[in-house]
């Protein structure tokens, strides 16, 4: 599978090498040995139904996944018992599914909480650029924001840091189409900026737009890689993975 | 009008002046404890004994090493506090994640052990701390007597109270401990050192009960129990003001102080009860504390 990305993105380094991953929430076992890399500068999405696994994945690259075994190499080092803290230093950014915007804090204080891990992040001026709402609303409170603005401030406070790669959980989720549509050119940016960008997502329509491919996940496994240019060719197989 | 209350002004202000000096405890101490309980979740039973050690340290540092109270004033809140942080790494860090009820009887049995220590090499009998040169005396200002050494501990628990509520509402550090408290697993996977942030945490809360013992010092006579009887008020004010609220222990602390003043002076039979009676009312009222949160 790492042929069509290596076509595409000829001698780029693998950025994310996940092998044989397992995890565990308690006594249930929710990733049966998952498997897929992410080339440097790729949009890559994880696609699923609700339960395949796909959040567990990102959580376990983050390191936050109670318990994971198996092989996570990131920029070349293996990190699978690493803490969170320590992936985030070597150049990870996470945006959780529930966002996690802070409501003590106000949204100058929420953009600006993560700390710097490499140099090269975004400047405020080039996130202001590409989030132009946020400016007005530095001093309201973070969960006052829309929930299209708490996305957009969640992304953007992991753009500061200087993380080359980008765990992203469902950022379209539960958004009115406008703005899904705003997150997707906004992505793509950022892909045109070198950003490596792991997507959770349910809408492979939306996805494909700006994704080089998509891993289909089902039962804690990877089951299928399709990039962007074969999804028209596989949508039986894609309607039959992702159909309840 | 003094007159026709039947009480006189001497009397009225100087029971308003113990009020506020009483609620600059109950605010240090409850702050601290607001600043531990929000983010480790973990009510500090040791605080009192912290307390207790804070006056006690001030008192050995002047009886073995000569150190007078100005400098007892910076050094013995440091070294309480540090040995505050030995007890959370070596035992409360194991148990975050037990259930909090651990966390509190651990604390309650280190306070217990603490307390009995120094029950045992100093008896229960008080110490005398002098008053520090320069505070002592006091100015007759016609209506009541001001004792210098008590306007100087009610203006730097003003000062320390509103230092900490700045500290977290407003500064980089603050904005960490506030974001921790909502998701600790978050701001650690943005790469913050959590697990520091929590030691660090649980010092400051400490130094904070340390502090007002060496102000205490000087005041009340030291005895290794002088924290039990003023922690159980005090547990009452973090009730009422809610739990883990920063400015509702600022302000819920010196306003019970003043309460408690007048009580005295105007039906002193229920004094000692009135902050129990606030906090039934309050409870039942509003169950999250006057500036709690969730409610």
């Amino acid at each position: 599978m790492s042929s069509a990305a290596a076509s595409r993105h000829p001698g780029s380094e693998v950025l994310l090498a996940v092998k044989d991953l397992h995890a565990w929430y308690g006594e249930s076992h929710v990733l049966h040995g998952v498997e897929f890399e992410v080339r440097a500068g790729e949009v890559v999405t994880l696609l699923g139904r609700n339960g395949a696994g796909k959040t567990t994945t990102l959580k376990s690259i983050i390191g936050i996944a109670p318990q994971r075994r198996g092989s996570i190499r990131l920029m070349g080092r293996e990190s699978v018992g690493l803490s969170s803290r320590q992936v985030a230093r070597l150049g990870v950014g996470y945006v959780p599914e529930e966002r996690g915007i802070f409501a003590s804090l106000s949204v100058k204080e929420n953009l600006e909480l993560p700390p710097i891990v490499q140099t090269g992040g975004l400047t405020s001026g080039q996130i202001f650029e590409l989030f132009p709402n946020l400016r007005s609303r530095l001093t309201s409170q973070g969960t006052k924001l829309s929930g299209g603005e708490q996305q957009m401030l969640a992304i953007a406070r992991i753009l500061r840091t200087g993380a080359r790669l980008l765990l992203l959980d469902e950022p379209t989720e539960g958004l009115a189409p406008v703005i899904v549509e705003q997150i997707g050119r906004m992505v793509a940016q950022l892909k045109q900026a070198g950003f490596t960008i792991v997507l959770v997502e349910q809408n492979f329509r939306f996805a494909r737009t700006f994704a080089d491919r998509h891993y289909v996940m089902d039962q804690g496994r990877v089951v299928e890689m399709i990039p962007s240019s074969e999804i028209d060719t596989s949508m039986d197989k894609l309607h039959s993975y992702l159909s309840a | 009008m003094f007159e026709l209350l039947g009480i006189s002004p001497y009397g009225l202000f100087g029971q308003l002046l113990i009020g506020l000096i009483n609620g600059s405890f109950y605010a240090l101490l409850s702050l601290g404890l607001a600043v531990i309980f929000g983010l480790l979740n973990i009510i500090n039973f040791t605080h009192g004994a912290q307390y207790m050690m804070g006056a006690f340290a001030a008192w050995m540092l002047l009886n073995y090493l000569g150190i007078g109270y100005w400098w007892a004033l910076l050094i013995a809140p440091l070294v309480v506090a540090v040995i505050g942080v030995i007890i959370e790494r070596l035992l409360l860090a194991r148990l975050y994640h037990l259930d909090h009820l651990y966390g509190l009887l651990l604390t309650f049995g280190v306070g217990l052990v603490i307390t009995g220590l120094f029950r045992n090499y100093y008896g229960s009998a008080g110490l005398p701390y002098p008053t520090p040169g320069g505070l002592t005396g006091g100015s007759d200002l016609g209506f009541m007597f001001v004792p210098t050494y008590r306007v100087w501990v009610i203006g730097l628990s003003l000062v320390v109270c509103f230092g900490t509520w700045a500290l977290v509402e407003k500064t980089k550090l603050g904005a960490y401990l506030r974001a921790t408290t909502e998701n600790p697993v978050l701001v650690g996977a943005f790469g913050i050192n959590v697990p520091r942030l929590i030691t660090l945490t649980y010092g400051f809360g400490v130094w904070l009960a340390a502090l007002a013992g060496v102000l205490a010092a000087p005041m009340y006579s030291i005895n290794p129990n002088m924290g039990i009887d003023l922690m159980i008020v005090v547990f009452a004010v973090v009730v009422i003001g809610g739990m883990g609220s920063i400015l509702g222990s600022i302000v819920t602390g010196f306003g019970l102080g003043l309460i408690e003043g007048l009580t005295k002076v105007f039906y002193p039979e229920a004094s000692s009860t009135v902050i129990f009676v606030v906090m039934a009312i309050v409870l039942l009222v509003r169950p999250a504390g006057l500036f709690g949160r969730s409610g």
